[in-house]
C-alpha cells in the first residue's frame, strides 16, 4: 500500500498570510488564512510595503496553527510547497523564506509553486480533475484561460492584455466610491439594481480568447464624468450592473468558445472573482446547456490560500520536483508545465 | 553554548556559528546580490561545514533593522521561522548596535551609520562604559544635518562605523572637523560575531511569533494615512 503523502502549502503572494496542510494532493487537512484586508482597506488596496510588514507579523503563527489543526509535527510531512510567483515580490519573499528555513531545519524537500497552478489544483480538492481540462482564473491580479490535457501541463490560451478582472472591479468601485475590495460591492449592487447602463464588450480579434477591461474601466469613467457635467443624477446599482454585465458577457462567452473548440471535459472557474455571483450563475446556465460538468470551488478556496499551493505542490512533488534553499521571489514568474 | 548569527539587513550577509565563546565560522560578503539567493545558503553552509545539525544550537541571533526593509525581513523571517521550528530562544539585536560591536574598546561615541538616501541616514550613538554598550542617541532615521547636530552637543569625539559612512566623509569632517574618526575597514561590515556577542551581553529573548523587524520608519503609505487622519480627512 502506498504512504500517504502530507504537504505543508506556504501562501504570502498578495495580502493573505496562509498556511495549511494537505493530505495525498485532494485532502485538506488544516487551511489557516490570516487575512490583512482590514489593514489594507485604509489605503483602498494592497500596500505592498504594509502588507509584507504584516506577513512577518503572522508568518510562524499561521504555519504552527496549521500543523496544530493537523495534529502533525514537522517530521510527519514530505515536503514544503510554497508559492514561487507570480505575486508581489516583497510579500512572496517572506513565505518563501519561511518554507525554506522550516523545511532545512527539518530537512524536508521544497516545492516552488505557480500561483495560478495553485489556483487551478484547488479544483482537486473538490473533485478528482478530469482532462482535457479548461480553467479560467479570475482575481485582482490574473484573468487567464488554461487549456490542461494532463496534470501538470498548462496551455495558456487567453489572458488579459490590460487590467485583470478584479482590478476592473476595484477600480470602478474606487469611481463609485464604494469601500475595498470592490468586487462583492460591485457584485451586491448589479444584483439589486432595476436597469443598467449599456457598456461596450471587448471583444478583440474573432479568434481570440485574450481580454481586455480597461477601456471598459474608462467607459464607465467617461460616462460618469459627462453626467455629472450636465448636472445629472449618476445611478450606482445602473453603472454597477452594466459593468458587471459587460465582464460576466465577455468572460462566460470566451470560456464557452474555448470548451467547445477544445472539447473538454470539465470546466472550472478559480481565483476570487469567481467567487461573484453573477459570474457563476452565468457560467453555470451555460456548461448546464452544453452538458459539459462545470465546478467553482467554495470561496474559501476561491481566494488565496495555501491548501491550493500544497495541492498543486503534491503533484508537483510526486513528478520529482524540487527547489532549493536559494529560491527567490519571481514576480512575473510564468506558468510553467512540470509534466512535458 | 551554540549560537547561529544571521545579519541581512542591509548589502552586507553574515552568518556566524559561535560555540563556546569561539567563532567555529563565520561567512561575510558585502555584494548587491539578493538575500533571497544567498542567505539559506550561507546558513547550510556553515552547519555542513561544521558538522553541527540545526538542531545542535542553544540560540540564534538576528540582526532586527534598521535597514532595507526586504533584506532586514528576509533575516528575521528565517531566524524567526528557524527558531520557532527547532524550538530554540531568538535574540534581536539592532543592526546599528552590532557595527557598534564591533569597536567596543573606543573611547567616545560609536556612531554605527546606515545609509537611508537623499542625505538620511540610520543612526545611532553609543558608549561604551562598565563593559557594556549603552545608547546615548537612540537609534533611529535622521537627515545627516540632524544627527551632526545631536553629535555636536557631546563633548566626545565620534568613531563613525558602517561601510556608508564613506558617503558622508567629507560632510562629517567639516562639521566634526578633527572630533570625526572613521572606522577601519574590517570594522565596517556587520559581523554575525558581534551580533552574537552583542546579543549574549546585552540582550534578552523575544517573543519569536510577535518578533518583527524595527523598521524605525513607519511605511509611506501609512504615513500619509495618519496624515489624512490628522487632518480630519477620512475617506477611510
Amino acid at each position: 500500500m502506498k504512504k500517504d503523502l502530507y504537504i505543508l502549502g506556504i501562501e504570502t503572494s498578495c495580502d493573505e498570510t496562509a498556511a495549511s496542510v494537505v493530505k495525498n494532493g485532494t485532502e485538506i487537512v488544516s487551511n489557516v488564512v490570516a487575512s490583512q484586508i482590514k489593514s489594507q482597506k485604509r489605503f483602498g488596496g494592497v500596500v505592498p510595503e504594509i502588507a509584507s510588514r504584516h506577513h512577518v507579523e503572522q508568518i510562524t503563527l499561521v504555519i504552527e496553527e496549521a500543523l496544530q489543526i493537523a495534529k502533525l509535527q514537522p517530521k510527519d510531512l514530505d515536503a514544503v510547497a510554497v508559492t514561487e510567483g507570480p505575486g508581489l515580490v516583497g510579500a512572496l519573499l517572506i513565505g518563501i523564506n519561511a518554507a525554506k528555513a522550516f523545511a532545512f531545519a527539518n530537512q524536508l524537500p521544497i516545492v516552488g509553486v505557480h500561483h495560478i497552478a495553485g489556483h487551478i489544483y484547488a479544483n482537486q480538492l473538490i473533485q478528482p480533475m478530469e482532462f482535457p481540462m479548461l480553467a479560467l482564473i479570475v482575481s485582482g491580479g490574473h484573468t487567464e484561460l488554461v487549456l490542461m490535457k494532463e496534470h501538470g501541463l498548462f496551455e495558456l490560451i487567453g489572458e488579459t492584455r490590460d487590467d485583470a478582472a478584479g482590478e476592473a472591479y476595484d477600480k470602478v468601485a474606487r469611481v463609485l466610491g464604494l469601500s475595498y475590495p470592490g468586487g462583492p460591492e460591485i457584485d451586491r449592487l448589479a444584483t439589486e439594481s432595476d436597469g443598467e447602463v449599456e457598456f461596450p464588450r471587448a471583444w478583440l480579434e474573432p479568434e481570440s480568447y485574450d481580454f481586455s477591461f480597461s477601456g471598459l474601466k474608462s467607459s464607465v469613467i467617461n460616462y460618469k464624468h459627462n453626467l455629472e457635467q450636465r448636472g445629472e443624477h449618476v445611478n450606482p446599482h445602473h453603472v454597477a450592473a452594466g459593468f458587471q454585465a459587460s465582464v460576466v458577457d465577455v468572460l462566460t462567452t470566451k470560456t464557452v468558445r474555448a470548451a467547445q473548440e477544445f472539447n473538454v471535459k470539465q470546466v472550472i472557474a478559480a481565483g476570487g472573482v469567481a467567487a461573484n455571483k453573477q459570474l457563476r450563475t452565468s457560467l453555470e446556465a451555460k456548461f448546464k446547456e452544453l452538458n459539459i460538468p462545470f465546478y467553482v470551488p467554495p470561496i474559501s478556496l476561491c481566494t488565496d490560500n495555501a491548501a491550493m499551493i500544497a495541492a498543486a505542490g503534491s503533484s508537483m512533488f510526486e513528478s520529482g520536483i524540487r527547489g532549493t534553499l536559494s529560491m527567490n521571489g519571481r514576480p512575473g514568474m510564468e506558468l510553467v508545465s512540470w509534466n512535458k | 553554548m551554540i549560537w547561529l548569527g544571521i545579519d541581512t539587513a542591509n548589502i552586507p550577509l553574515s552568518v556566524a556559528i559561535v560555540k563556546d565563546g569561539e567563532i567555529l565560522i563565520e561567512e561575510n560578503t558585502s555584494m548587491a546580490i539578493n538575500h533571497s539567493l544567498r542567505a539559506m545558503p550561507a546558513i547550510d553552509e556553515v552547519f555542513q561545514k561544521t558538522g553541527i545539525a540545526p538542531s545542535d544550537i542553544n540560540a540564534i541571533a538576528v540582526s532586527e533593522g534598521p535597514g532595507s526593509y526586504t533584506g532586514v525581513r528576509i533575516g528575521v523571517t528565517i531566524a524567526k521561522t528557524l527558531a520557532w521550528t527547532l524550538n530554540k530562544p531568538l535574540i534581536g539585536v539592532s543592526s546599528l548596535k552590532a557595527l557598534a560591536a564591533n569597536a567596543l574598546y573606543f573611547n567616545g561615541l560609536l556612531c554605527p551609520i546606515i545609509d537611508a538616501r537623499r542625505n538620511n541616514v540610520y543612526a545611532g550613538a553609543y558608549r561604551f562604559e562598565n563593559g557594556k554598550l549603552t545608547a546615548i542617541i537612540e537609534d533611529g532615521h535622521f537627515s545627516l544635518g540632524e544627527l551632526i547636530g545631536k553629535l555636536k552637543s557631546f563633548k566626545y569625539p565620534v568613531l563613525f562605523i558602517g561601510k556608508d559612512t564613506s558617503l558622508h566623509k567629507d560632510q562629517l569632517i567639516d562639521e566634526l572637523a578633527d572630533h570625526a574618526v572613521f572606522a577601519p575597514i574590517q570594522f565596517n561590515l556587520p559581523r554575525a560575531s558581534s551580533l552574537i556577542h552583542a546579543a549574549q551581553q546585552f540582550e534578552e529573548k523575544v517573543d519569536i511569533h510577535n518578533f518583527v523587524p524595527e523598521y524605525r520608519r513607519i511605511a509611506e503609505a501609512e504615513a500619509n494615512w495618519l496624515k489624512a487622519q490628522e487632518k480630519g480627512n477620512d475617506h477611510g
